[in-house]
């Protein structure tokens, strides 16, 4: 029977990063004091997992190389050694190296052998022993002859001890095995079995005496009572001189191991690593606990019942079931809804997979910048679907670089300003309304005010003599190109900066600020949807169509007053609001269609923001708010300017969802000719 | 055919052990670490149980000791994966009640062939 290793190793990568993810995070804990023997342990088992799967899928090379890993870690579980910078520094890189070999591995690639090697032996250094070729030696093939030689025959006398039944082997199963090996004799010796009356059904009071001919290496037959050493009192011997070595075969054979890798270990192996670059291709996949598909499967269940008690209403349906129409309408909604909320929370998964990275990027830089810096996580079982996380790693990572560059001051300007010299870098993650909430405190200088005005005033985004809020000051940082850096450093201030940042939190409809404040310290401060699927929106109508405007954008909504509109120049229409102008977006000019009312004066402005600027659109009317599922234009049909989207109303009619930022952009190109000139963005269900 | 429990936490070992032995036509079951198997053990009567040693919340030591003391598994095969390097493990497994074990890493073949010793 042949088996193909190669279908698990898909399955043995993925529980390997996890592997290596907790062994990460294990050492990172390790490193702060915090050596318990759970956290020792932790960190070993994974290291052990990943040997035993390598080794047994064939990957020679990573099991070597984890062998030392364990090995190490080993001997701190068992105490044998103590917990040293060193130490860690080795076993991190060492997770590092173990990454790449992986995916190497996965995608087929070339590995680097050598700075496994230089690892192994900074280990094996450590171990006191030179690395030696482990793993090749360890997997004995159970059927190599060896030098214990072979002869004529065995004599075998089996006597069980009493309670060789409890550790669940059988003498028959010994002897069937025995059977199975050669020429077979066998001798049953009652003498031990006691009379009747005395008799304990589960001891064993039999014994056995084997001749055994054929040509039979004596480790074949002392194989076969491997697991019953010391339950048992066994001689072997050999046929032909009995009497003269009855002594010698009582003692264990010591033998000489089969030096060679074995050969049919190693080509399943080969065989693999050729074969296999079709891993790379990635299939996206996420583990769902079995909690969620249960509850998913309950839903399911509550749905079919309230669809065959609709149905039978329907069957011979008369007025006076109306009520028990209603009644199943509702439950129908409400099974609905749950099981809309069931499937989105297969695709969430705790924001901990995000912010996993970040002890290790905290330590590797503090240790770089030579600053203290602890870092504090909390909420990081605060679930967001699967797709937002992966879009919000990167600006995390630049906000939490920021923070421990620019934020947390050198530990002799702390210690001047009275603080302790270890700064504190806190990330929390927690749910409010339908949204969850990011953020990235630190307890450092603060944003320096000053030069951030000096440098607006410098670039002409302040007039000289304007004294802004702090909020304005502080929008200011999510500017493109701005930077108050005074040099670059190798951490942060590349240029990438905090407007990229902001664009790509905008790209996933959610927002950033941020509060500072002197010697105290920044927070930042991430709001995002819990899912791209779906979105909260405000239905408005203008003319025959409904669109849909994303709720997290509207600022407000009010009716215009004469004396606050005010056109400049043509077409461009402003209306004052408290003490800003804002333009006025007439949506049926943008969208080519007719709309019921063109009078601005007593009409509805929806005044909404994207990309720090505010328009209001001119709508005839507002519909209600409601969540709607979000359906790609651009895979049904082709992308269109100005919306983001579409959804299926109610009704069966077919919404846009309009891409506030897009629509902004629109209305700037004052040059343009009317609207976006298309007439594809009237789509109508089909 | 026997029924067989296997407990691992590392699921592609508990994959590859459950294919083969179901491609053999065992009845074969899986739990994720000792406590699991414990549960799952409790439940209904397996013939032969697999574990692994080095799990989380129970390890395979102690899994092979209370599945020992229950009166169902009284007899029964319970066998311990180890490595090679852990000869330790072989004695401490068998003072724990094990019937015995296999070596990691192993080969579809080997393991056909000692759960054939166990079972029948």
């Amino acid at each position: 029977m042949t088996i193909d290793m190669s279908k698990f190793l898909d399955t043995f990568f993925e529980e390997s990063a996890e592997g290596l993810d907790a062994m990460e995070s294990g050492l990172l804990n390790m490193q702060d004091g915090a050596a318990d023997d759970e956290l020792v342990n932790t960190i070993f088992r994974a290291a052990h997992s990943i040997k035993g799967g390598s080794a047994t899928f064939g990957l020679s090379e990573v099991a070597e190389f984890t062998h030392h890993m364990e090995t190490l870690l080993d001997e701190l579980r068992a105490g044998k050694r103590a917990v040293a910078t060193e130490l860690i520094d080795v076993l991190l890189e060492s997770v590092d190296c173990l990454r790449a070999l992986l995916a190497a591995s996965k995608s087929g690639a070339a590995t680097d052998p050598e700075r496994a090697r230089i690892l192994s032996q900074r280990m094996g250094k450590m171990l006191g022993a030179a690395p030696g070729h482990v793993v090749q030696q360890q997997a004995p093939e159970g059927t190599v002859a060896t030098a214990g030689g072979a002869a004529q025959g065995w004599r075998i006398v089996f006597r069980p001890h009493a309670h060789l039944y409890r550790t669940g082997n059988d003498p028959v199963r010994m002897l069937r095995e025995l059977a199975e090996l050669g020429d077979y004799t066998v001798a049953c010796d009652t003498s031990r079995l006691p009379r009747f009356a005395d008799a304990q059904p589960e001891d064993c009071a039999l014994a056995w005496t084997v001749e055994l001919r054929g040509d039979i290496a004596e480790k074949r037959v002392r194989e076969v009572f491997d697991w019953v050493d010391g339950d048992c009192d066994l001689t072997v011997e050999r046929l032909a001189a009995t009497a003269a070595s009855a002594h010698k075969s009582a003692l264990p054979v010591v033998e000489q191991k089969a030096v060679e890798p074995d050969a049919k270990a190693k080509a399943p192996e080969q065989k693999t690593q050729s074969q296999d670059p079709r891993a790379a291709s990635e299939t996206s996949s996420i583990r769902v606990g079995i909690d969620k598909v249960d509850a998913l499967i309950n839903m399911v269940g509550e749905l079919v019942i309230t669809q065959s008690m609709l149905g039978q209403v329907g069957k011979d349906f008369d007025m006076s079931r109306v009520e028990k129409l209603m009644h199943g309408l509702a439950q129908l909604e409400r099974n609905t809804r749950e099981l809309q909320e069931s499937v989105m929370r297969i695709r969430m998964m705790p924001i901990n997979f995000a912010f996993q990275r970040f002890p290790r990027m905290v330590r590797d830089l503090s240790q770089k910048l030579n600053k203290k810096i602890d870092l504090r996580m909390s909420g990081e079982q605060t679930e967001l679907d699967k797709t937002v996380m992966e879009k919000i790693g990167d600006p995390l990572v630049h906000l939490v670089r920021n923070s421990v560059d620019h934020g947390i001051e050198m530990p002799d300007t702390r210690r001047a300003a009275g603080k302790s010299e270890t700064g504190i870098v806190t990330l929390n993650a927690f749910h409010q309304g339908g949204n969850i909430v990011i953020e990235i405190k630190d307890d450092g200088a603060g944003l320096p005010r000053d030069k951030i005005i000096a440098k607006a005033r410098k670039q002409g985004l302040l007039g000289a003599d304007e004294e802004p809020s702090d909020d304005k000051v502080f929008e200011l940082i999510f500017m493109a190109g701005f930077s108050t850096a005074d040099q670059v450093t190798d951490v942060s201030g590349r240029g990438v900066g905090m407007d990229v940042v902001r664009k790509n939190i905008k790209a996933l409809g959610g927002t950033v600020e941020v509060k500072s404040e002197s010697g105290k310290g920044s927070t930042f401060t991430i709001r995002l949807p819990l899912t791209l699927a779906i979105l909260d929106g405000q239905l408005v109508s203008v003319g025959e169509q409904t669109y849909i405007v994303p709720l997290v954008s509207i600022v407000e909504t009010l009716q215009m007053k004469r004396e606050a509109i005010s056109a400049i120049a043509g077409r461009a229409e402003l209306y004052r609001l408290r003490d800003e102008y804002i333009p006025v977006l007439r949506l049926y000019d943008l969208f080519c269609i007719e709309p019921r009312q063109k009078e601005l004066v007593g009409g509805l402005l929806v005044v909404v923001e994207g990309d720090g600027k505010r328009v209001g659109l001119f709508v005839d009317d507002l519909q209600n708010q409601q969540q709607v599922v979000i359906k790609s234009l651009e895979s049904n049909f082709k992308r269109v300017p100005g919306v983001s989207g579409a959804t299926i109303l109610g009704d069966g009619t077919v919404a846009l969802i309009l891409d506030v930022g897009g629509v902004i952009d629109a209305s700037r190109q004052a040059t343009s000719p009317k609207g976006f000139g298309t007439k594809q963005a009237q789509v109508r269900a089909a | 055919m026997p029924h067989i429990l296997i407990v691992d936490d590392s699921a592609s070992m508990r994959q590859m052990v459950a294919f083969t032995l179901k491609g053999a036509g065992y009845d074969v079951e899986e739990a994720v670490d000792g406590a699991d198997g414990l549960r799952k053990a409790k439940g209904k009567a397996y013939n032969i149980v697999v574990t692994d040693v080095n799990m989380p919340n129970m390890d395979g030591i102690t899994l092979i000791k209370e599945l020992r003391a229950l009166p169902n598994y009284k007899f029964t095969p319970l066998l311990l994966l180890t490595t090679e390097s852990a000869d330790d493990k072989k004695q401490a497994g068998k003072a724990a009640g094990a019937t015995g074990w296999m070596v990691k890493p192993f080969n579809p073949e080997q393991l056909l062939a000692t759960i054939k010793k166990v079972s029948g």
